[in-house]
């Protein structure tokens, strides 16, 4: 698909959150210009109750006035759409089959546990962080596997588990900063630890994972108007 | 890829009412491969369950050459990937794509788990559950007349991806309304679905997979009790 103009294409999203860092980092892997559209803190804009009807959630892409949700389905659509750039899925069905399943543990197991450290205390606390580790060291095995000894779990270049995980870096951060632990640690998940150096690093990331301190500061104020950082989805 | 597999090339790990193992074996029938069905017994998991699954420990697993591959829409995906020659289960375009992905994710996140509480619930609670319910069918019903464009099947004049995500669940939902003496699908406010139910059951690759509404209110009575009994879900 030649390069549209940036009107073409639209994200509507947030800074701060992960799923909508995912999409940008996709459209930068392919070199798209986007209008990105910033929804306000606490109210939902008429685009997004129209566009997302189902969720009201963001990301939602716009690509040619129809609207896409759902972030991971979002990158795949991307993928699929702007097929002469850089592929972001493995060529190989049973590699997709892997990476697939991993990002859908980083939204159904992992994310959700490190949400929960936040508002955790004492021997809750203790055994939620351990569930996440353990979460954290299957991932280790599963970059182990999947990098051959390369840079990403894509290989040479980031790819689909890259993006679906790495966007969780600046909140993973945040939240060791927060509750006072560490997660990610050259111990126990040495090659995460690098790569999410070199995640950070890459061309198409730069600049989109937010500085720990600012998550931790928009943090405090989801508190204030929600009674819990990260209290909901 | 050739169809001359033989079925020990190809292994589905899983039980007769799970929904999420019919999904892997209509696509299976779709690309017309032949498969070793290995039944698990309720209450307990095989050695090469624990073995092929070790992170979920649950079923559907596809074992293809060795190699596992857990999750039921992964898997289905991989089913249509590998066998490439076979009919397609997804669509080919993009947003067509995007669009079947994201109501099956429906499916699984919002409406199965609407699904489930409905038969041990009870008055108020009950009501709420069976209105949220028939909600999103409303949505699903949309969701068919505009992705079947008058034809039998969300995905056309064949099954397809969300036919299957979605269809696999039809033996419970009938279940459901059974023994919790509701009616979820109807004519008045969901009739293409109706319509789709009859015609999806009736093809050629789901015949004899969506158990006999008996069966499961009988297996849901034994789970029930035995989970009465032992006093843990």
């Amino acid at each position: 698909m030649a390069n549209s103009s940036s009107t073409d294409v639209k994200v509507l999203g947030a800074w701060p959150s992960p799923f909508v860092i995912r999409v940008r980092i996709a459209l930068n892997i392919k070199s798209v210009k986007y209008e990105f559209l910033e929804e306000t803190l606490g109210s939902k804009s008429q685009l997004l109750l129209q566009s997302n009807p189902v969720y009201k959630k963001i990301p939602v892409l716009i690509h040619g006035g129809k609207s896409i949700s759902e972030s991971l389905i979002i990158v795949q659509y991307i993928d699929e759409v702007w097929n002469s750039g850089p592929s972001i899925l493995h060529s190989d069905p049973y590699d997709r089959a892997i990476e697939r399943f991993w990002a859908a543990y980083v939204d159904d197991k992992l994310f959700p546990s490190m949400k929960l450290i936040n508002t955790a205390q004492g021997e809750e606390k203790a055994a939620i962080v351990e569930q996440a580790i353990e979460g954290l060291v299957l991932l280790e095995e599963a970059f182990q596997k999947s990098s051959k000894g390369k840079a990403f779990f894509g290989g040479d270049r980031i790819g689909f588990l890259d993006i679906a995980f790495g966007s969780m870096l600046g909140w993973l951060r945040a939240i060791e900063k927060m509750g006072g632990v560490k997660l990610l640690d050259e111990a126990k998940t040495p090659g995460l630890v690098q790569w999410a150096e070199c995640f950070c690093a890459d061309g198409a990331v730069k600049g989109i994972i937010p500085d720990t301190e600012k998550l931790v500061e928009f943090a405090k104020i989801l508190v204030k108007m929600k009674g819990a950082p990260l209290g909901k989805n | 890829m050739a169809n001359t597999s033989s079925t020990h090339d190809v292994k589905v790990l899983g039980a007769w009412p799970s929904p999420f193992v019919i999904r892997a074996r209509i696509a299976l029938n779709i690309k017309s491969v032949e498969y070793e069905f290995l039944a698990e017994t309720p209450g307990s998991k095989s050695q090469l369950l624990l073995q092929s699954n070790p992170v979920h420990k649950k079923i559907p697993v596809l074992i293809h050459r060795g190699k596992p591959i857990a999750e039921s829409l992964v898997i289905v995906q991989y089913i249509d990937e590998v066998w490439s020659s076979g009919p397609s289960i997804l669509p080919s375009d993009p947003y067509d794509r995007a669009i079947a992905r994201f109501w099956a994710a429906y499916v699984d996140d919002k409406f199965f788990p609407s699904l489930r509480p409905i038969k041990s619930a009870q008055g108020e609670e009950k009501a709420a559950l069976v209105k949220q319910v028939n909600e999103g069918l409303v949505l699903l019903e949309e969701a068919f007349q505009k992705s079947s464009k008058g034809k039998a099947f969300f995905g056309g004049d064949r099954i397809g991806y969300l036919d299957v995500a979605f269809g696999s669940m039809l033996g419970w939902l009938r279940a459901t309304e059974k023994m919790g003496e509701v009616k979820l699908l109807d004519e008045a406010k969901t009739p293409g679905l109706v319509q789709w139910a009859e015609s999806f059951c009736a093809d050629g690759a789901v015949k004899g997979l969506i158990p006999d509404t008996e069966k499961i209110v009988e297996f849901a009575k034994l789970i029930a009790a035995r989970m009465k009994g032992s006093g843990s879900s």
